[in-house]
């Protein structure tokens, strides 16, 4: 129950956006969080964006697997 | 979907389920709990138990909201809509109680029987009805943790922006941290880690399930929900036992700050204060749940409770399964008397119970 899913908005009007979830237009609350931008990416859960994903936290985590990836590329090769 | 695809590639999946091996390898036996209900989906639609090395068991915890939340809340609801009022009573929920046997009658029998129940996506669906239909009460049964309480609490201050006195909620709101504080105090089971909520840091932070770490020695990390946050996740946690440096990790840090969503939290505060809460498995803690203060008492929902005490069907081990010291599997009636299709206890009705992603991905059948 606790889900939430990554979605950009894409229109702001006063406390309200819109974003779309599986291809339909949803409105979601955006009081939760500061300083919504149509653009940012969010988590949504219930209706509301309860945070901005973090897009640098994400690239930093993606680069760490292609690090790991490459190194157990060598200890493959190695082998 | 950006932010998710990416998190399921499954070479990564597979690289990191070596590493988790490599860490555990020559380590005594582990066991960890996660704590989310959304976690145990995500476990077991992923086959992560078969990717993990046989000295790491996972245990399902208290956090599926629907599974902890008592029978009597749903005997008061109904209740709620019976209660003399001047307007007749609209019950709105999350469908995912809807089904949830109480005392007598599930919402949905009280569906059958004519009162007026509605499924909702969200607290402000329930808010358009309140909108729409002047001439009923709108009652939203609010159940959830730090999650979606900012929700319900953003929900009520628009009523009161939009006038609409006839928006009320009834809250079974709960918070985790003094939950998972009951269980490790009263350990029924040996644990070495929790896998922490991913979404109820979102709102929280992790800060509040330091203690974990610091007074009971035991590992922490926070994780997201797709097979490499999981699996990442576990790694920490194999890490801190190995090393024996129990902490509070997050690897879910694109939706998860060190401080949580304070906006979120002060638009909770606003609307609520800490009050006891009853828990299926773990019985009445204090403070751990959240009731509407007295300034916005006019959009709360106090119906009185029940006469009578309603009793969990005897042969359930729901509550057993919320703690840790059951699995689904243990259970006389899984699978058998109690299906998705015609459950017994919440553990089968909630999407996110340990029983119905144990039936639905045939965990323990292997
Ligand atoms: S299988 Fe059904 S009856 Fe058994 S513990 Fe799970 S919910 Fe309860």
């Amino acid at each position: 129950m606790c889900w939430a899913i990554p979605a950009q908005i894409t229109e702001i009007e006063g406390a309200v956006g819109k974003v779309e979830l599986a291809g339909t237009v949803r409105e979601i609350g955006l009081r939760l969080i500061d300083d919504p931008q149509v653009g940012d990416y969010v988590l949504v859960h219930a209706g509301f964006a309860i945070q901005k994903v973090d897009e640098q936290e994400a690239l930093e985590t993606l680069e760490l697997f292609r690090q790991m990836l490459s190194r157990s590329g060598e200890t493959d090769e190695i082998r | 979907m950006r932010f998710v695809d990416e998190f399921r590639d499954p070479e990564a999946a597979r690289t990191l389920a070596a590493q988790i091996k490599r860490t555990a390898k020559d380590a005594p036996p582990m066991r960890f709990m996660e704590v989310c209900g959304g976690h145990t989906m995500a476990i077991h639609r992923f086959g992560i138990p078969h990717l993990l090395p046989d000295n790491i068991e996972l245990l399902s915890g208290p956090g599926c909201p629907v599974c902890v939340t008592p029978s009597t809340y749903v005997d008061r609801a109904i209740e709620v809509a019976r209660e003399s009022n001047e307007r007749p009573v609209t019950l709105t929920t999350f469908g995912d109680l809807y089904r949830v046997p109480g005392g007598t009658e599930s919402l949905e029998d009280a569906a059958g029987r004519g009162l007026d129940v509605r499924t909702v996506y969200s607290p402000r669906d329930a808010l358009k009805l309140a909108a729409d239909n002047p001439q009923r009460d709108i009652v939203f049964l609010g159940v959830g943790f730090e999650t979606t309480v900012p929700t319900v609490a953003a929900t009520i201050m628009e009523a009161r922006e939009q006038g609409l006195g006839n928006f009320r909620v009834l809250s079974g709101h709960k918070t985790m941290p003094l939950a998972l504080r009951a269980l490790v105090e009263a350990p029924e089971v040996a644990l070495d880690g929790f896998l922490l909520p991913g979404h109820v840091s979102t709102i929280s932070g992790p800060g509040p399930y330091r203690f974990l770490a610091d007074e009971f020695g035991i590992a922490g990390c926070v994780s997201g929900f797709e097979p490499t946050d999981i699996l990442q996740a576990i790694l920490s946690l194999a890490e801190q036992v190995v090393e024996q440096r129990p902490a509070v990790e997050n690897r879910y840090g694109r939706a998860v700050r060190a401080d949580g969503n304070p906006t979120a939290w002060d638009v909770v505060e606003a609307v609520f204060q800490p009050a006891d809460s009853q828990w299926r498995g773990l019985g009445m803690i204090a403070d751990s749940g959240l009731a509407v203060r007295d300034e916005w008492q006019d959009h709360a929902a106090t119906p009185p409770e029940p006469a009578r005490q309603s009793l969990e069907h005897d042969r359930c081990l729901c509550a057993q399964v919320l703690r840790g010291i059951a699995r689904p599997t243990d259970c006389a009636l899984f699978g058998t008397a109690c299906v998705p299709g015609s459950p017994v206890g919440p553990c089968m009705v909630s999407s996110e119970g340990a029983c119905a992603a144990f039936h639905k991905y045939g965990t323990g059948h292997e």
